[in-house]
């Protein structure tokens, strides 16, 4: 039985708008009560579409917001950024790579720059360690030495979100939280990204968190799906039980809008035997 | 092969990329830039002066300090009673024009380049400050923003060279002041567009604290409308200083900076034409040719203007 | 009559990088009551063309071709003005972004108006008429009140019935569709297209959709033409080309589609780069 190293127990995040002469402050319920667990070596896809708070729910895992209630516990740590800052340490074990290959990484640095400012502000190692783990992280991606030295202006979005896993793989987390990374890439490259990612999971025995919201990509790659919808997990269960034997409406209605390329559906639809 | 064989020839192909990556960056700039012909002409005038000011020592025929007693309000060569000796002329106690002109354009490069400086780097910090942090911190540092806009650049520039007394560095220091809150502004724009981006999300992911991400995460992708403000700026600058030189709060005489001399002459306007246009022609040439270069800029940076 | 008929399109951009070939050579005909999906990922040209033959793209681009013909006349080398009688009226565009594509700063009915006004006869209040009439034929509740909304207050779908709207305006005899549902949300999508679907029936339109996404090929398209780096690569009715792909970058597309996958790993173009890099050079 592999041990959980990812628990949240009864998350809420809300936002309160501020209210102004006229109308009283409003409260936003992004998260409700959102608990879940992940195990080690795992994949746990999150599928929803726009407002489900999937996107908060990043936010929250990565460190960078804090819950308004609730327990989050990474590796058996208790997580609440706004009472405890995140150490270097605990900012190892999460880290995040986003959907859009051409806003998440910084026009102005050069590729080496990337991959080595986590290490500039987490650990104390020289500059020539640093650029010898860079180099070695390129090729395990997928890229070249040479790559090091260029912008990222100058690479396609398959090869910039290689950039972005292998930035968020240098500090060596146990867990990363993907954010619809294969979105916004075309159908060719998603596949390698896909088999990378793959690899990688076995290499460095990584849990993901897969946000999307393709059920294609989530059926082939996830081991457990949470369904949400309006901030609130509708469902959450195996991947065969969700595909096959889905409960919840949403989640009917989710698989039944999902366009399928099969030759059958075809057939179906042209009114062919 | 050898281990650290492979790794030296790794080095010197990376170094080598590098450099590749940062000439390809330039080659693309210049296509963009050099597609403005107005640019390229204020880029070589605008050369030229610097050129000019860097050797003017060389180049002007004679001290510009020089009074030559038996050469007052000489016209210029061309003209009738002029010399060759004085090709622009001499000015009302026998000084070489051409000579305060080309010594002259030291001055306003001087004074653009200090006063850019210190309104650039101020104008950055305070609307870094406001645009990263928001809240109240933004409130207070862009009301008394607007209030230095909401006085007449000039007027306050007065005032700011009466309290500290009339000289070129105090007419620097108060121009500089009053041109501060537009760079502000503008960091403070680009600052709030580039602060929700996710390469800024994902350095916070890494561990970023405030001070790279302001400083080493966000500025340096702010910096194309501070570039093209700055050549505006430069610009302003020199006009504000003339203004200042002419009404005799700026530069004080004998100074060969352009404005000043124009105070000076304002007497011979009708007898002297020479001693009032020339300065007046190397200002409005010299402040021409950095707009057009500032045009250019912003063609070039722009990445929204990119046509393909 | 093929409604729409190109030959040999080919466009080139002046870049800063030396000129740029975005599509080459490029042939293919759709007829009335026709739906035909041009698919590809990116840099395969697939808008490009799409705007070349509506003429819509910047100077920087050089527009050859040896026949672009609608309805069977020369559309290549129109005047400005004719150009503008022709679009939005007979041929017809929707966009990926919905809210980007309308104007921020008017309300969706003055936009919509604007568009009536341009081309037909109709006076103001017939043109009232017929925009609340639009809004309810594309499915949005409470046409007349929604006529009076800015973009920013609908939301993506909403926006993007806004624009099929306005395109069905003058009743076009083509509408091209440029990745209308890539940015909406997955039910939201089955909506949009179940939308267009319907439309282009009732009226009895050409339909262009370009795509990236071959379950939306497969859901909605007749005949499907296949670009890869601005060159053709097949052209076939849509269940033959899913059944039975000739090309081996269309068979590479259809393995790499993850619901096709059989084992650990996704089968990508590149393995099967080099025979369809060989059969270029070949023919």
């Amino acid at each position: 039985m592999s041990e959980v190293i990812l628990k949240a127990d009864s998350l809420y995040r809300d936002y309160i708008t501020s209210g102004g002469l006229f109308k009283p402050a409003d409260v936003v319920h992004a998260l409700k009560d959102i608990s879940f667990d992940v195990k080690k070596g795992e994949t746990l896809a999150v599928v929803g579409e726009s407002g489900c708070g999937k996107s908060t729910l990043a936010r929250i895992l990565t460190l960078i917001d804090a819950q308004t209630s609730g327990a989050l516990q990474i590796q058996g740590e208790d997580i609440n950024i706004k009472t405890h800052k995140p150490t270097a340490d605990l900012r190892k074990h999460v880290q995040i790579v986003f959907q859009n290959p051409y806003g998440s990484l910084n026009p102005r640095q050069k590729v080496g720059d990337v991959l080595e400012e986590p290490l500039v502000i987490n650990t104390k190692m020289g500059a020539a360690e640093r650029r010898e783990l860079a180099m070695a992280m390129l090729e395990k991606v997928g890229l070249e030495p040479v790559h090091y030295g260029r912008y990222p202006h100058m690479f396609s979005g398959g090869q910039r979100q290689r950039i972005a896993i292998a930035r968020a793989l240098m500090l060596r987390p146990k867990i990363l939280v993907l954010d619809e990374p294969v979105s916004a890439l075309d159908l060719s490259v998603q596949a390698q990204i896909l088999n990378l990612l793959a690899d990688i999971q076995d290499e460095f025995d990584l849990s993901y968190i897969f946000i999307s919201h393709d059920l294609s990509v989530v059926k082939y790659i996830a081991d457990r799906v949470m369904v949400m919808y309006f901030g609130e997990i509708v469902e959450q269960n195996t991947r065969e039980e969700i595909f096959n034997n889905p409960q919840h409406e949403y989640t009917k209605t989710l698989l039944a809008a999902t366009p399928k390329a099969s030759v059958d559906s075809i057939k179906q639809r042209l009114g062919v035997s | 092969m050898t281990d650290t064989q492979t790794k030296q020839i790794d080095q010197s192909t990376v170094k080598a990329e590098a450099r590749n990556a940062q000439k390809q960056v330039f080659v693309e700039f210049w296509h963009y830039f050099s597609a403005n012909k107005g640019a390229v002409i204020g880029l070589v005038v605008f050369g030229f002066m610097i050129l000019v000011a860097l050797l003017a020592p060389i180049l002007a025929p004679h001290d510009p300090g020089h009074q030559y007693r038996d050469a007052f309000l000489l016209p210029p060569a061309w003209q009738e009673g002029g010399s060759w000796s004085y090709i622009l002329g001499t000015d009302a106690v026998g000084r070489d024009m051409l000579s305060r002109l080309i010594h002259g354009s030291r001055f306003s490069l001087f004074i653009g380049v200090i006063v850019v400086s210190i309104s650039l780097t101020g104008g950055i910090i305070i609307g870094l400050v406001a645009g990263y942090f928001r809240g109240w911190v933004d409130g207070i540092i862009m009301r008394v923003m607007d209030i230095i806009l909401a006085f007449p650049s000039l007027l306050l520039a007065l005032v700011l060279v009466a309290i500290l007394g009339p000289g070129l560095m105090n007419a620097m220091i108060a121009i500089a002041i009053v041109l501060q809150p537009h760079f502000a502004r503008l960091t403070r724009a680009a600052v709030m567009s580039e602060a929700s981006r996710e390469y800024v999300t994902s350095a916070q992911v890494a561990g970023a604290g405030h001070m790279r991400l302001m400083f080493k995460t966000i500025l340096p992708n702010c910096l194309a409308p501070l570039i093209v403000q700055a050549t505006l700026s430069f610009s302003a600058a020199i006009l504000d200083a003339a203004a200042l030189g002419f009404l005799g709060m700026g530069a004080q005489p004998p100074t060969p900076e352009w404005g000043t001399m124009l105070a000076e002459a304002r007497e011979f306007v009708l007898r002297a034409w020479w001693v009032v246009t020339f300065p007046g022609i190397a200002i409005l040439t010299t402040v021409l040719a950095i707009n057009l270069v500032g045009d250019g800029l912003r063609d070039a940076l722009d990445p929204k203007l990119k046509r393909s | 009559m093929n409604v729409l008929e190109i030959q040999n399109l080919t466009v080139t951009f002046d870049t800063a990088n030396g000129p740029f070939k975005a599509v080459d050579g490029v042939n293919f005909s759709v007829d009335q009551n026709d739906i035909l999906a041009i698919v590809g990922e990116s840099g395969s040209g697939k808008s490009v063309s799409m705007l070349a033959v509506m003429g819509l793209l910047p100077k920087t681009a050089t527009i050859t071709a040896d026949k672009i013909e609608f309805e069977g006349k020369d559309i290549s080398n129109l005047s400005e003005r004719e150009r503008r009688e022709l679009i939005g009226k007979d041929i017809s565009m929707i966009f990926q972004e919905p809210i980007a594509s309308l104007n921020p700063c008017f309300t969706v009915g003055f936009q919509i108006n604007e568009m009536l006004k341009a081309h037909t006869d109709l006076n103001s209040n017939a043109r009232k008429e017929r925009s609340a009439e639009l809004f309810e034929l594309v499915g949005i509740p409470d046409p007349t009140k929604r006529l009076k909304s800015f973009p920013h207050q609908l939301s993506g779908g909403q926006c993007q019935r806004v624009m099929i709207a306005m395109a069905i305006s003058c009743n076009p005899t083509l509408l091209i569709a440029d990745e209308p549902t890539t940015a909406l949300d997955v039910t939201i999508q089955k909506q949009i297209l179940d939308l267009l679907l319907d439309i282009q029936t009732q009226n009895n339109m050409a339909l262009i959709m370009i795509t990236h996404d071959m379950g939306v090929v497969a859901e909605t398209a007749h005949r499907v033409v296949v670009q890869y780096q601005g060159r053709q690569m097949e052209e076939a009715g849509v269940l033959d080309l899913f059944e039975n792909p000739q090309n081996p970058y269309t068979k590479a597309l259809l393995s790499a589609l993850p619901e096709r996958a059989d084992g650990d790993r996704l089968p990508t173009v590149a393995d099967f780069a080099s025979s369809f890099e060989q059969t270029e050079t070949a023919s």
